[in-house]
């Protein structure tokens, strides 16, 4: 990229907020549940039914705000978004307008660059639409169907500041963002499942200049990396436009994945006319003092706060780190095992090594799996009580992932005690030694790596029992 | 004596002391229906889903209302019984719930006789605006009964119920009340719930009861207030036993009569009425005293705005999507939107719904709907100020008496009929309109008390000793 044009990027991230229940009625915010089955008559828009604020909701959007440095409106109200469309029954939107709940925020992100500041311009509360669901594709279907069991989930609207200047930040902002609501457990940002959704804006100016460029809306981005993909064929074409002198022209773009590149989807003359005005169902919300501190003290410590934490306190190597705090319940499991063994890197090695590849292999959910920290550092204290080996150890470790035992009562059960009685390893070792003539001779002769080969031979009896370090010894001593 | 002439409260009384069977009641009540309703044409639909035969007034031993028989206007949600707002719209619909104050009215053992005629959507003065059919004034056969809410006041007046139900937006439980010469409450905003009610313009919907007398009144009061978790604009706070100030008694009372109320050009009839009240309230005891307060006009232009604002959007969910009316052949989203309202809505909806959609457009809302906002405060706060003095303002219900059916044809001239009444509304204040004598056409005349925010229980007090004070004798209307 040419230094010619800076980029200018704004992103809109559209998040679902995890609560049991929507944001303005008790309906299930389930996903995946029957077509229309969580729904009643207030989330249906029914003639004469009235919103009634979760609070739950709030809770979610304030501890949010303030992970991402916000502050938090003691005054703050809802307003109606009115359009039509057939996935919003009632024909307007409750969103919140001139007054958000939380506003002036920001985050850094690192890229290879360096460290980049991007503000929050604001976060506020709304809820979801439905669905339209068609059989077949758009184009081929004979009607459109709809499902609102989406209608009034609580979203958290979350505005940067245009401070994003390339790319790879608007995909480290959206990293941050991510990982961030999934520590505060307020959204499990699923993308294919759409709890979390973005737009961008994006525009070109010369540097030094003060004023905007036209910027154009992205729309219809499915990932991270779609979003990255469309903001760098945007800020070609853009580029390459104002090279020749074109006019950039206002307008909303949408992301085709399957070519590869932004098509227009409408101009600004064909934008809605929102007719913001107060929601006059609800009145005002205040948070007080009280309220906020509450929330303040549920605040969990953040990634990059405990990724320097682990660094520093269990000098943990700085890939260690990037992974082990890459997901809370992941940082949760490690701290609580360094409670009770001291080795974070052995600690540390067994969680990235044996358990995340029996996460990935199963495919399942930290938080479902049946393991715990004290589980593990009692394992590992195991392995060097030499009651069991390293070996021995993935074993007995792939038995507590599934079942959440006792790794005492593993061993016991499976007989899977190490055998370190002198007396039974020196028949076995004998009896190794008879068998491989030729072996001893080339040690003898020399080849010491052979021995490797007769512990191989005496763990192989024992299917991985025995004690390898007294084994390696006797057989040492014997074939002096 | 005709058990239909019967108020609530004697009724109630008879059915306690054991005097009368519940089925006579309510045999007298559907035969008098029967004969007079074919003229008057208050009821919409019918209720059909209870039997006179199969009543057990055993059932109803330990409740308030005994099973006594109660209109509902036409905009309240009753689960499975047709809903239509008088309005081509919602011909069809069935509401799979039941308004709050429905859930109360049942709780309390009252028996829905059926739903009453209205404007469409509640809008209009005369219910001429209903899609199916105007009502008649009981008191004159080519008089309208007064609106929105003119079949609840009509049914009430012709002896069909003693007590119903209607909503007042700006006037449509007072004005019709006055005009069929009965007496008619509006409860505080928040005073009673909203839950169910279709919405016209939400900060300004109240519903409240129609009655023969002010007893009755004060008994649906203690039916319906309260404070309800599915209306977040719904007070929690207690209520009195509104019965208690069923006292003829106003020595002390200090009423005021805006002069600016009075400069207003109205019917010479209405206004000598009105003083001679004064008069008698004076010769009572109460402290009459001439105050200043805020033109009523511009509490009309406010009204005119910030009504249909809320109710473009209010109204903007009926698009042939999920319920109600769809127009049939429509081969795109767009035309099944439009010409589903098109063909569903009436001429009156259609021009609120345009005038409010211009009013919140962009670069209009600052002129309009804040503008009106500002009114709005303005007006509440000078009816604040007065109550800290007042224990009640004084004015005529509305300009004339009932006027003629298809008489006015310009809309403005129709809104200026809600000059008295629109004010309480945008200052949110309880008021009651009370008959206070006939013109010499024999047309009754209403009175309007306003009040202090949930100080109904003066209006109830200062309108029962009116009543008693003036002893009018109020016949049953001439019906042939």
């Amino acid at each position: 990229m040419d230094n010619k044009y800076e980029t200018i990027i704004g992103l809109e991230v559209h998040t679902q907020l995890d609560t049991k229940s929507k944001i303005f009625c008790s309906c299930s915010t389930e996903f995946g549940s029957e077509p229309n089955t969580n729904t009643c008559p207030v989330c249906l828009g029914l003639p004469g039914t009235l919103p009634v604020l979760n609070k739950k909701a709030v809770d979610y959007l304030i501890i949010t705000g303030l992970a991402l440095n916000c502050e938090i409106a003691f005054y703050s109200k809802f307003d109606r978004k009115n359009y039509f469309y057939p996935d919003l029954p009632k024909a307007y939107q409750i969103s919140q307008f001139d007054l958000p709940l939380a506003k002036n925020g920001y985050i850094r992100v690192e890229t290879e660059e360096g460290i980049h500041r991007i503000g929050i311009t604001r976060i506020h509360l709304e809820e979801d639409a439905g669905k339209l669901i068609h059989e077949g594709s758009i184009d081929q279907s004979s009607g459109s169907l709809v499902d609102y069991n989406r209608t009034g989930v609580p979203l958290a609207e979350i505005v940067s500041e245009p401070d994003i200047r390339t790319p790879e930040q608007a995909r480290e902002y959206l990293n941050y963002l991510k990982k961030t609501l999934e520590y505060l457990k307020v959204s499990d940002c699923n993308m294919e499942e759409g709890s979390l959704r973005c737009d961008a804006n994006i525009s070109l100016r010369l540097h030094g200049n003060k004023k905007f460029g036209t910027k154009v809306e992205l729309k219809n981005m499915n990932s991270f990396k779609a979003i990255e993909k469309a903001l760098a064929y945007e800020q070609k074409r853009q580029r390459k436009m104002l090279e020749n002198d074109k006019k950039i022209v206002q307008e909303t773009r949408t992301w085709d994945e399957n070519k590869s590149k932004t098509i227009s989807m409408r101009g600004k003359e064909e934008a809605n006319d929102y007719r913001y005005f107060p929601e006059p169902d609800l009145v005002p919300l205040e948070i007080d003092e009280k309220w906020k501190k509450d929330i303040e003290e549920r605040l969990p410590e953040l990634p990059a706060v405990k990724r320097k934490r682990f660094i520093d306190e269990y000098n943990l190597p700085e890939y260690d780190a990037d992974v082990i705090t890459d997901s809370r319940d992941l940082a949760d499991l490690f701290e609580s095992s360094v409670s009770e063994y001291k080795d974070a890197k052995v600690v540390s090695n067994w969680i990235m090594g044996e358990f995340l590849r029996l996460i990935n292999e199963e495919k399942t959910a930290i938080e479902d799996t049946k393991i715990t920290g004290q589980l593990l550092a009692k394992m590992l204290k195991m392995i060097d009580q030499d009651i069991i080996s390293s070996k021995i150890a993935k074993t007995v470790f792939e038995e507590m992932f599934y079942t959440g035992k006792d790794p005492e009562e593993i061993v016991k059960e499976k007989g899977l005690k190490q055998i370190s009685d002198q007396g039974e390893l020196e028949s076995l070792v004998e009896k190794i030694i008879d068998e491989n003539p030729s072996v001893i001779d080339d040690i003898k002769n020399g080849k010491d790596k052979a021995v490797g080969y007769l512990v191989g031979q005496v763990m192989k009896e024992t299917k991985g029992k025995a004690n390898p370090q007294m084994v390696n010894k006797m057989f040492k001593e014997k074939i002096k | 004596m005709k058990l239909y002439k019967c108020s609530l409260t004697e009724l109630k009384n008879m059915i306690e002391e054991k005097r009368v069977k519940l089925q006579d009641i309510h045999e007298s009540i559907s035969y008098r229906t029967a004969h007079t309703d074919p003229i008057i044409k208050a009821y919409v639909n019918k209720n059909e889903t209870y039997n006179i035969d199969e009543l057990d007034q055993n059932n109803y031993k330990d409740t308030y209302l005994k099973g006594l028989p109660i209109a509902i206007k036409d905009n309240i949600s009753i689960e499975e019984i047709k809903t239509t707002c008088s309005s081509k719209m919602l011909e069809e619909y069935v509401p799979p719930y039941n308004a709050t104050v429905v859930e109360k009215i049942k709780e309390a053992g009252g028996i829905i006789t059926g739903k009453t005629n209205m404007d469409e959507y509640a809008m209009g003065s005369s219910t001429e605006n209903s899609a199916f059919f105007p009502t008649v004034n009981p008191w004159g056969k080519n008089r309208v009964p007064g609106g929105s809410s003119g079949g609840s006041a009509a049914a009430v007046a012709a002896g069909m119920v003693p007590v119903s139900l209607g909503s007042d937006t700006g006037g449509s439980i007072r004005q019709p009340a006055s005009f069929c010469g009965v007496v008619g409450l509006k409860p505080t905003y928040g005073a009673v719930s909203r839950y169910g009610l279709v919405a016209f313009a939400s900060s300004l919907d109240q519903i409240g009861p129609l009655a023969r007398n002010v007893e009755d009144i004060a008994l649906m009061m203690n039916v319906i207030t309260g404070r309800d978790e599915k209306d977040s604009t719904c007070v929690n706070r207690d209520y009195p036993d509104f019965t208690e100030y069923l006292k003829n008694d106003v020595k002390d009372m200090k009423i005021g009569i805006p002069d600016q109320y009075f400069d207003i050009e109205f019917d010479q009839e209405v206004r000598e009425s009105v003083l001679n009240a004064v008069e008698k309230f004076k010769k009572a005891g109460a402290k009459i005293e001439r105050v200043s307060l805020t033109g009523a006009e511009y509490a009309l232009a406010a009204y005119y705005i910030i009504a249909t604002a809320e109710a473009s959007s209010n109204l903007a969910r009926y698009d042939g999507v999920r319920y109600g009316l769809r127009a049939e052949g429509a081969d795109n989203l767009k035309k099944m939107f439009t010409e589903t309202r098109q063909q569903g809505f009436g001429e009156e909806v259609k021009r609120r719904i345009m005038l409010g959609t211009y009013v919140l457009s962009s670069g209009y809302y600052d002129d309009f709907y804040l503008k009106a906002q500002k009114v709005r405060t303005l007006i509440k706060n000078d009816f604040d100020q007065l109550f800290t003095d007042y224990d009640l303002i004084l004015s005529p219900t509305t300009p004339t008496t009932a006027f003629k059916i298809g008489e006015k044809r310009d809309p403005l001239k129709m809104y200026a009929a809600d000059i008295f009444t629109v004010p309480v509304n945008i200052a949110g204040i309880p008021a009651i309109s009370v008959p206070c004598g006939f013109d010499q056409k024999g047309l009754p005349i209403g009175l309007q008390l306003m009040g202090a925010h949930f100080k109904e229980e003066k209006l109830i007090q200062a309108a029962f000793s009116l009543e008693k004070i003036l002893d009018l004798d109020i016949k049953y209307p001439a019906l042939k």
